[in-house]
């Protein structure tokens, strides 16, 4: 079935799935990311939670903000359990056990239940071919536990597990692991990256990668106002400067086709993005060039445009 | 009645047959040494198209468990057999398969655990993991592996249970060795077990809810208990569905197996394979005039307490045989949990703990006629000398 | 409350919640400590505040208006930040 684009934000369903009441910090980007994926499933879903924010913060007992199906069984193995709930639901649809319809299954992981410990599980999945969709919120650290660092927390961060000091002056000091890359280098059918200010594109990707036959990612950044320490009122705004900037690159790749979905007409310093955020604070300005450097090599690569001049 | 036809089979290809005869919906399963033929043989019956699942080849332990745990989350039967370092990569999962209230089956062929890598039999993998909240049943040949697997279905799907079911027996001394089966056919089977699992709860969009919510202090402590309820009151539906299968199959199983017990002096007691030779042993040594018997443990979890207690109590010293150590100066698992029982009991044996058979090395009818004469020196002295001896180790 | 509290016989098994979206029961409007005023003569309904709202607070009243749910609302600011008209301020919670 052809993939219905949603062309407005008008167009997009009322209905929450996931509900209000939930327990996320005031300008939870995760929670914003999580109401438009389940919107783009719409009821006929089943979702599989890894342990983390997203899990804590919406089911503590007698609690739910899920008005869909909902299992969280551990942290590291959301892909395998989506693998089996994906292959039970093929089986007992052929054996007339269950209705005659389609269910979606959707994972949510963040980034360390995705390129850390959930990483072989995942890998797995999408080799063997399930039919699912896997979203990575990616707010480049391990909030829940108090903002350790993961592979996928950006050079030069400030986290607690990646404090600057005299040896280590940056922080973060290796580069994030590049997830989508990894995971299109399987060969399935869609991988998308997205983020929170560009919400019709997001929930766009959310229902190609959902109608699409085979496995699924989408890698959807997410800034997380303690974490970043950034004020809560300003997380779109830095997300949407991810993207100007070219931290962010948001693209789709079907069947290997990569598209840049959002191209920014001309590309800002990323000091401008840096400077937003406390989590980056202590940087030097060498470091900041060592990072615009890398993301314009990044860029350059994906087609972006050069950076534009100073103004 | 028609009572099945005896063939020849594989111990391991007993529990595929089982398997394929119980009509599972998903296979998910991970090669691991002495477990692979089972889960081989599962892969061509798929193949073929004699049993109509889904067959995950997943990329780990970890993930066959956890693929096991969503698929029976929506309703589907399944069953993934593992052992020894696979059942440990496992652990975490077993704890919430049995939490959850998942009616998995699962074959564990014992093997001994890492360091150093070995992978002959012994029971240490299973022991490390009695804990875990399932019903744990321990087989001794392919017949008892292609029953109690039968029934493992039954017993695990009773809305009364809800609970997993591993059936073990030991790697290679079992697993690998050709065997007479009386086996069934399918209609047969269907008479037994409905074709089907009903499944009362499972998520589904028709019925949406949220599995595994976060648990504070204030539930966590109620929801444990109410999993230990299930699991103790689990006892009464395996022997409810072992008299079924005995009224409609003629093969009779209880929790202990009780062998020359009656008029004697001191038992050998142990679980899995290796009864078989202990058998032999408590003959010979009837032979003798000695009064000896054995006690075969079937049903370790939940632990068959009262009837334990029952036959313990006749006699005066008992030699728990253990395939597994529990680290620390506490003997075996099993006979510390055989102590624990016997306590309470006014005219309480003397108990022995005995650990042999570790990775592979067999116990020999020999081995087992000087445990069984040790037990028989202790129940005439009323004490039970050193308590903790393992047995055939060069010191 | 202490009676009200779940015993192990009347706990769902294993923990599952049955009722979906419970968490509508429970006020997330104590973690405010300002909250969004929105004018309404400004507003061109042009939705991005119901859209990045991270709470589902936002909602379409009867009038067709956008109006924040202030039991769930928890005062981030997101949608003062982002509305392109400005019809949104926050204001502290005792201002009325």
């Amino acid at each position: 079935m052809a993939s219905q684009t949603f062309r407005s934000i008008k167009e997009v369903p009322l209905e929450e799935y996931f509900t209000p009441g939930h327990r996320a910090c005031q300008g939870c980007a995760e929670a914003i990311a999580v109401r438009h994926v389940l919107k783009a499933a719409g009821r006929d879903v089943i979702v599989v939670n890894a342990t983390g924010c997203l899990e804590v913060v919406s089911t503590p007992y007698p609690y739910t903000a899920w008005a869909v199906p909902w299992y969280h069984v551990a942290f590291e193995n959301t892909a395998a359990v989506a693998s089996g709930i994906e292959s039970a639901l093929k089986v007992l649809r052929r054996k007339r056990l269950v209705a005659d319809k389609k269910i979606h299954v959707v994972c949510f992981a963040g980034d360390g239940g995705t390129a850390d410990i959930g990483f072989q599980a995942l890998s797995g999945a999408l080799e063997r071919g399930h039919d699912f969709l896997y979203v990575c919120l990616d707010n480049e650290a391990y909030m829940n536990t108090g903002i350790q660092r993961s592979s996928s927390t950006p050079y030069g961060a400030w986290t607690t597990t990646s404090p600057p000091g005299k040896v280590k002056p940056a922080g973060q000091m290796t580069y994030k692991k590049d997830l989508p890359s990894i995971f299109a280098a399987h060969g399935i059918p869609y991988v998308a990256t997205a983020t929170v200010s560009y919400p019709l594109d997001l929930i766009n990707k959310a229902k190609k990668g959902l109608d699409v036959e085979g496995p699924a990612y989408l890698h959807i950044y997410t800034p997380c106002p303690p974490g970043w320490r950034i004020p809560s009122e300003k997380v779109i705004q830095v997300s949407r400067l991810g993207v100007q900037t070219g931290m962010f690159l948001i693209y789709e790749a079907e069947k290997g086709h990569l598209r840049l979905t959002v191209k920014p007409s001309r590309r800002k310093p990323v000091a401008e993005y840096l400077k937003m955020q406390g989590r980056f604070r202590h940087l030097s300005d060498e470091d900041v060039e060592k990072i615009q450097r890398f993301v314009d090599e990044r860029c350059a690569k994906f087609g972006l445009p050069p950076l534009e001049a100073s103004t | 009645m028609k009572l099945g036809k005896r063939i020849s089979i594989e111990c391991s290809h007993a529990a595929s047959l089982a398997v394929k005869l119980a009509n599972v919906d998903v296979v998910a399963a991970y090669p691991i040494t002495p477990q692979t033929h089972i889960i081989e043989r599962l892969a061509e019956y798929v193949a073929n198209g004699e049993l109509d699942a889904e067959y995950v080849n997943v990329e780990s332990e970890h993930s066959a468990l956890s693929a096991c745990i969503g698929a029976s989350a929506v309703g589907a039967r399944v069953y993934t057999s593992t052992a020894g370092q696979g059942l440990a990569l496992m652990h975490e999962m077993l704890f919430i398969a049995s939490g959850n209230r998942l009616p998995i089956v699962m074959g564990v062929a014992n093997r001994s655990l890492s360091p150093n890598l070995n992978i002959w039999g012994d029971q240490s993998d299973m022991m490390a993991s009695r804990d875990c909240g399932w019903i744990q049943i321990y087989a001794e040949n392919a017949q008892e592996i292609f029953d109690h697997t039968l029934q493992a279905f039954k017993i695990a799907e009773d809305e009364r249970v809800l609970l997993p079911v591993a059936v073990c027996f030991d790697g290679f001394h079992v697993t690998h060795v050709i065997e007479p089966l009386i086996t069934l056919d399918q209609e047969e089977v269907d008479r037994f077990l409905p074709k089907h699992r009903r499944a009362i709860y499972r998520l589904t969009p028709d019925q949406p809810s949220t599995w595994g919510p976060v648990a504070s202090p204030d539930v966590q402590t109620e929801l444990k208990v109410q999993n230990e309820w299930a699991l103790n009151s689990s006892k009464d539906v395996i022997l409810e569905v072992w008299r079924e299968f005995s009224d409609l199959f003629d093969r009779r199983y209880t929790p202990l197996e009780v062998y020359r017990v009656e008029d004697a002096d001191a038992a050998i007691l142990i679980l899995g394979g290796f009864a078989g030779t202990a058998r032999i042993a408590v003959d010979k040594m009837r032979e003798e005039g000695k009064k000896i018997g054995l006690i075969k443990l079937r049903l370790y979890r939940p632990f068959p307490m009262q009837e334990a207690k029952d036959v313990l109590s006749k006699v005066k010293a008992v030699a728990v045989v253990d395939r597994a150590i529990s680290a620390g100066g506490l003997g075996g698992p099993v006979y510390g949990d055989v102590r624990n029982v016997l306590y309470d009991v006014e005219r309480r044996p003397a108990v022995l703990s005995f650990i042999a058979g570790l990775g592979g090395r067999d116990i020999t009818v020999k081995d087992f006629m000087k445990i069984g004469e040790r037990a028989l020196e202790a129940a005439d002295k009323g004490r039970s000398g050193p308590v903790v001896n393992f047995i055939q180790v060069r010191m | 409350m202490a009676d009200s509290k779940p015993t192990v016989k009347n706990l769902p098994i294993a923990g599952i919640i049955f009722t979906p979206g419970s968490a509508k029961e429970y006020n997330t409007g104590s973690f405010r400590s300002q909250k969004p005023i929105l004018e309404a003569k400004l507003c061109t309904k042009c939705g991005m505040c119901w859209v990045y709202c991270p709470d589902g607070a936002v909602f379409v009243n009867s009038e067709g208006m956008y109006e924040v749910d202030l039991k769930y609302c928890k005062g981030c600011g997101i949608c003062v930040e982002e509305c392109a008209r400005k019809a949104i301020k926050m204001v502290d919670e005792e201002e009325m």
